[in-house]
């Protein structure tokens, strides 16, 4: 619980939740973008190096371009600033409240199991499970991927 | 035990921008937040019982992420072309 973990959690959390509550879609996205940029931050402290480079390159390189691309080719953000919330904020923030209290009390009444002593390199060992224990689900990731690509083409394009 | 208040804080964030948004995007951007939540969570129980198999899963959660934000933008675009708006309490013809 060190000063360092404080700041990156609470610049996760506020830009989290302005990310849900700004009107302008377009400032959501750039919170969110900052969101993601701390929780790779939180990675790196957490011992995960090559994920929280992952994070950066795949989440804040690909994924937010392609939904600010999206934001500018669908919406009219010069125009009028409309609600940007439905007529169900109370009853989604009551189940939400109803959701985190149960999921706190489960954590709270929870005993995780410590560590086991064992110790893991952070890229070798990655490496190493990637290409032998979980070889069949990350050519399986890898066809996903293939699949994603060739049904985005179809759903978008112009015909 | 902070992290893992932080990734449930982090989630249900994400959960009420999923009920509450009307943008399809704002919707999709709070489905990231719930994801970046479980990753968040792998990532501490790799950590925390040092096995490497968490932070793989949180690499499988990110393709998988990727797959799904490629998709349901082109759906979005799809629906923006035909409706001329992305406002999901508009676009109704299948509600009743």
């Amino acid at each position: 619980m060190s000063f360092y973990f404080l700041f990156l959690a609470g610049v996760l959390l506020v830009s989290a939740v302005l990310v849900v509550t700004l009107r302008n879609i377009f400032h959501c996205a750039l919170f969110l973008i900052l969101a993601l940029l701390s929780l790779a931050l939180i990675y790196f402290r957490l011992g995960a190096p090559f994920v929280g480079v992952m994070q950066l390159v795949v989440y804040v390189g690909a994924i937010m371009i392609l939904i600010l691309f999206a934001i500018m080719l669908t919406s009219r953000l010069s125009h009028r600033l409309q609600r940007a919330s439905n007529q169900q904020v109370i009853p989604a923030a009551l189940a939400v409240l109803f959701f985190l209290y149960f999921a706190l009390t489960v954590l709270r009444r929870t005993s995780f199991p410590r560590n086991f002593g064992g110790h893991f390199d952070p890229l070798l060992d990655l490496g190493k499970a990637l290409l032998t224990a979980y070889l069949l689900p990350f050519e399986v990731i890898s066809l996903i991927l293939l699949v994603a690509l060739v049904g985005a083409i179809v759903l978008a394009r112009r015909d | 035990m902070d992290y893992l208040i932080v990734s449930l804080l982090l989630f249900g964030i994400g959960l009420f921008g999923a009920l509450s948004r009307k943008n399809a995007i704002a919707i999709l951007m709070s489905i990231e937040l719930m994801l970046n939540a479980v990753n968040l969570n792998l990532i501490v129980f790799s950590k925390q019982l040092m096995d490497v198999s968490g932070q793989i899963f949180a690499l499988f959660i990110i393709a998988m992420a990727a797959a799904e934000v490629t998709i349901g933008l082109a759906i979005v675009l799809n629906l923006y072309r035909g409706f001329q708006e992305v406002d999901v309490d508009r676009i109704n013809l299948l509600k009743w």
